[in-house]
């Protein structure tokens, strides 16, 4: 049998009906972003020390030394690997004193402050599924982002309640008319920037105060926001699913906190959820794992050996900005891409170690570059789905790279020696 | 490392054994108490218990520690973390206040000489975060109990009246889960959230299903005696904190009525404190324990555990998502909820329990009225981690439940509301150390169906508590203080035999068992594969992908039945 089911790990969306032939080395059922990671692609071939080609002892043990040697070293990345990996980051993070941050500081850590303030009433995306005949994506673009979300979960999803696409209705609010717009019932566009006024006044119509919105808000007459805020107060069942266009926006963590007290609100007539759509495969679980180990979900410091949280402070952006490390350990992720050009400066600096299957920026800034097994393909694990629900990535075809498990749990086992 | 313990001079209570307070060694090898023949010849490491209480460890039957619930408690309460317990040395970092991380959960009841606690509360889907959850805790053996109460597939086959193939779906579930037993919150009340409601009594009609509570919650016990689990149906009852829903627990109570089972009860029902408000508002609430206890106390085939609050921070974590958006209504605190598949929900607000507030105190009272005045074999000491407050303070409650005089010294701190709805303040009762030593060790183990714990027969897991306390001299009504502080730290807590905890000081870190019951051999598996084929369209993942497998798990234990 050349035929394997498999569970995706590109994501957020980690669809589980994918299959995967071994020996043509392609994927069917995947999206194209999915379908291009479960393909043939460049791979670091080997671990390497400042550019030569070593072995996975000799590379583990430079990289144990720089983590041992190191005042406060920053572990970065995390978000698309899986839970036994991030879990003895987590540890290793602890016992080296250095900082723990993740995808999310970047994304949707914004999100997170806003359950801080206010919670997160949600559902899972089967609950979705099944119940919703009313779904807003709000500054979120699945069609591109995350291609099957709408046919499994979200938009023409059939359940329980829901049997005909007609039975749903699908409203895209963003700053521009994006491919998911293309398929939505409704479209409205808004001023960038103005997602907090116009959940403020939605607020103000479902409770009653109607004659202190002004006419326009944020780009939308008065007669739409009454009209969208009569849709949601009529809906049996609704969710607004949010993207990095409200997160990143002017507002950030202040815009969900305002959508979050929306749903509070709604919730006195109907029901209604929100969550986050979130990016990579396992980003969920990159939050979640340190949460139950530590107590925080990202940006945290262990220099006093215990953990502190402080966005401001201890997320990587920050830390390399402020030059507050001495080195990095950097997996599953590509900050010198990504960062802004002051924090991969400071990179440049410092040692820095790289966990990854692909060569990236990063790779070209790392002093210790250590190759690893694909999760979902050649590595197994458990990941967290954009809505919190576990599924256990599969390994479906034999290969010589040590995962990132296995890396771990040998770099940890050095650094405890070392530190003897 | 010694393998074999001898643990001298000790005055041991073990109820199960019938040794009420007499001076006796206790002999330990290979993680089990044994006779004193077979440490013969052993590298015994002596214990000199002179004049100490010697116990079998805590078994917490009740409470919420590992999960989505408790993972998005300490995501949404940071303010919760920022109590440092340990600095990273031999062990872990642990911080938290009530809300703790995994590796304090363990450490803090290693402190306290408990060495077991069941989650209670596993969202089906969710059982693999569950269990890594488990497994990050430290010290103490552990089990996770599924939700099935707002299950289609009970709903479903409550409809039909099949409990053949309800019983083939709990096994099938259990397996899946890993799970220990048969949780029920809220029956049908979750599921009417869905649509924005809740259930009154236990025969309204569930949305979509021709179902009652009543008949999901006698279906399901009918299928788990059937099916002879280790535990029974552990319920969390209809109406959860709503005034005047005392009835509706007596109601469920006397459901168990039709049932016998000759090793335990046929019915759990736990934290019965959020359910014994008598009156009809938070205006003319009083309390229903009074009721409840005659209810209990003329039964004998039911259980229930306290869910004592203890005044300062609480989290509610509960499956019963209905109860937690009105409280959320009620505070104005944060809130966050979880409508998870086909499965059910749960919710989360934070809480705090100000004595000087008239219905916290008045929760207060009640909690002690009920253990005060049911049968000391039919109710066990629990807070409902987070939800009445920490468990760390169930030294607190066991010194309250021995001495008339403390609660005399605690009521003069609390609202006098109390004083006129409850009857706590003319309950001269005063349970003996006898007591409240089978109300956390040996009833617990019994109600879980764990013969191996809660007791120090010969035979029984070598899991130990050593409190620097003397039975034979200590005046429990009077030197409360003294109870007190003996029980919220053991002198030596003893897991699987290996000493883990000393005067408080962590000395040894153990991974214990978790442990799942098997009973699909008692079952046709086959009788239900059409049906999960056919439902599991209303899933958002294969069918093929759902449950955890024994391997996923760090150290598994399956009870086959």
């Amino acid at each position: 049998m050349a035929e394997e089911n498999i569970i995706c790990t590109f994501c957020g969306s980690v669809c589980d009906d994918g299959q995967f032939d071994t020996e043509k080395f392609k994927s069917k059922r995947l999206c194209k972003l999915g379908s291009s990671k479960f393909s043939k692609k460049e791979r670091i071939k080997a671990p390497m020390i400042d550019g030569k080609e070593v072995s996975y002892e000799e590379a583990i043990e430079k990289a144990a030394e720089i983590l041992v040697n190191a005042k406060k070293p920053l572990l970065y990345g995390w978000a698309s690997t899986v839970n036994e990996a991030i879990r003895l980051g987590v540890l290793l993070t602890e016992k080296v004193r250095g900082v723990y941050d993740q995808c999310a500081s970047v994304c949707h850590a914004p999100g997170t402050l806003a359950v801080i303030e206010e919670g997160l009433p949600g559902g899972s995306l089967g609950a979705i599924k099944n119940r919703a005949d009313v779904v807003v994506f709000w500054g979120a673009n699945p069609m591109e982002a995350h291609p099957r979300h709408g046919m499994r979960y979200s938009i023409s999803a059939k359940g329980l309640l829901i049997k005909d696409r007609k039975q749903r209705k699908v409203i895209v609010v963003d700053v521009r008319p994006t491919k998911t717009a293309k398929l939505a019932d409704e479209f409205i566009q808004i001023k960038p920037g103005y997602d907090y006024p116009i959940i403020s006044a939605l607020r103000a119509i479902i409770s009653g105060n109607a004659d202190a919105v002004p006419d326009e808000v944020g780009g939308v007459s008065k007669e739409k926001l009454i009209e969208l805020a009569e849709t949601m107060k009529n809906a049996k069942y609704g969710a607004i699913l949010y993207g990095l266009g409200v997160t990143q926006s002017r507002g950030r963590d202040r815009n969900i906190e305002n959508a979050v007290k929306l749903i509070q609100l709604l919730n006195r007539h109907t029901r209604w959820v929100i969550w986050p759509m979130r990016g990579h495969y396992n980003v969920v679980g990159a939050g979640e794992v340190p949460a139950w180990e530590v107590g925080y979900q990202y940006a945290i410091d262990f220099s006093r050996g215990y953990p502190r949280f402080s966005p401001a402070e201890f997320s990587a952006v920050e830390v390399l900005k402020r030059k507050d490390c001495d080195a990095a350990l950097v997996i599953a992720s590509d900050p010198a891409a990504h960062f802004p050009k002051a924090a991969v400066k400071h990179l440049k600096n410092i040692p820095v170690i790289q966990i990854d299957p692909f060569p990236n920026m990063t790779t070209l800034v790392a002093n210790v570059v250590i190759p690893s097994a694909v999760a979902g393909l050649e590595a197994e694990g458990t990941a967290y789905r954009m809505d919190g629900i576990p599924l256990r990535v599969k390994k479906i075809v034999e290969t010589s790279y040590w995962s990132d498990e296995q890396i771990l749990e040998k770099l940890f086992e050095k650094v405890e020696e070392l530190k003897r | 490392m010694h393998h074999a313990l001898h643990i001298k001079n000790g005055i041991v209570i073990d109820p199960k054994n019938g040794v009420k307070a007499e001076k006796m060694d206790i002999f330990v090898k290979d993680g089990k108490i044994v006779e004193e023949s077979e440490v013969k010849g052993e590298d015994v490491k002596v214990i000199d218990a002179s004049n100490k209480l010697v116990v079998a460890g805590g078994v917490d039957m009740h409470a919420h520690i590992a999960g989505s619930k408790i993972n998005t408690g300490r995501t949404m309460r940071p303010e919760e973390m920022r109590v440092v317990r340990n600095i990273a040395n031999k062990f872990r970092a642990a911080v938290g206040r009530v809300l703790l991380t995994s590796p304090a959960i363990g450490y803090e009841y290693a402190k306290m000489g408990y060495t077991s606690s069941f989650e209670a509360a596993q969202p089906p889907i969710g059982a693999m975060h569950t269990h890594e959850e488990l497994d990050a805790i430290p010290m103490i053996d552990k089990a996770a109990l599924p939700v099935f109460g707002n299950w289609h597939f009970v709903f479903k086959y409550v409809e039909a009246k099949d409990i053949e193939k309800l019983k083939t779906f709990i096994a099938w579930a259990l397996e899946r889960t890993k799970g220990f037993g048969v949780k029920v919150v809220n029956p049908g009340g979750v599921e009417a959230w869905m649509y924005g409601g809740n259930v009154t009594s236990l025969d309204d009609q569930v949305p979509g299903f021709n179902v009652t509570p009543r008949e999901i919650i006698t279906s399901l016990i009918k299928a788990v005696e059937e099916l002879k689990l280790n535990h029974s149906v552990h319920l969390h009852c209809n109406r959860l904190g709503v005034p005047g829903n005392y009835e509706t627990t007596i109601e469920t109570i006397k459901l168990a009525g039709g049932f016998s089972n000759d090793a335990r009860q046929v019915l759990h029902v736990t934290h019965v404190q959020f359910n014994a408000y008598a009156g009809d508002s938070w205006r003319t609430v009083s309390s229903g324990a009074e009721e409840i206890a005659k209810t209990m106390n003329s039964m004998d085939n039911v259980t229930i555990d306290m869910g004592q609050p203890i005044f300062g921070h609480a989290t509610a974590m509960t499956g019963d998502a209905p109860f937690q958006f009105t409280l959320h209504k009620l505070t104005g605190a944060r809130w966050s909820n979880k409508d998870s598949e086909v499965e059910g929900g749960a919710g989360i607000v934070p809480l705090v329990y100000l004595p000087k507030n008239p219905v916290h105190a008045l929760q207060w009272a009640i909690g002690l009225e009920l253990g005060l005045l049911i049968d000391s074999d039919k109710v066990v000491l629990t807070t409902d981690y987070p939800n009445g407050g920490p468990f760390t303070e169930y030294p607190y409650v066991m010194a309250m439940l021995m001495s008339k005089k403390m609660r005399e010294g605690e009521l003069e701190k609390v609202s006098p509301f109390v004083q006129k709805a409850t009857n706590l303040p003319a309950i001269d009762t005063e349970k003996t150390l006898e007591e409240i030593i089978h109300m956390t060790r040996s009833l617990p183990a019994r109600i879980l169906g764990l013969p191996q714990k809660g007791h120090l027969g010969v035979g029984a897991d070598a899991d130990i508590a050593i409190y620097d306390l003397n039975p034979l001299e200590i005046d429990t009504s009077n030197d409360f203080e003294k109870v007190y502080k003996a029980f919220k730290t053991a002198e030596y807590t003893i897991k699987s035999g290996r000493i883990l905890a000393k005067n408080g000081e962590l000395v040894d870190e153990c991974w214990g068992k978790t442990y799942w019951v098997d009973a699909t051999g008692r079952v046709d598996m086959e009788a239900i594969k059409p049906d999960l084929e056919d439902y599991f369209k209303y899933y958002s993942v294969e069918l093929q992908n759902y449950g955890v497998e024994e391997e996923w798990l760090k150290k598994p234990e399956r009870i086959v039945i």
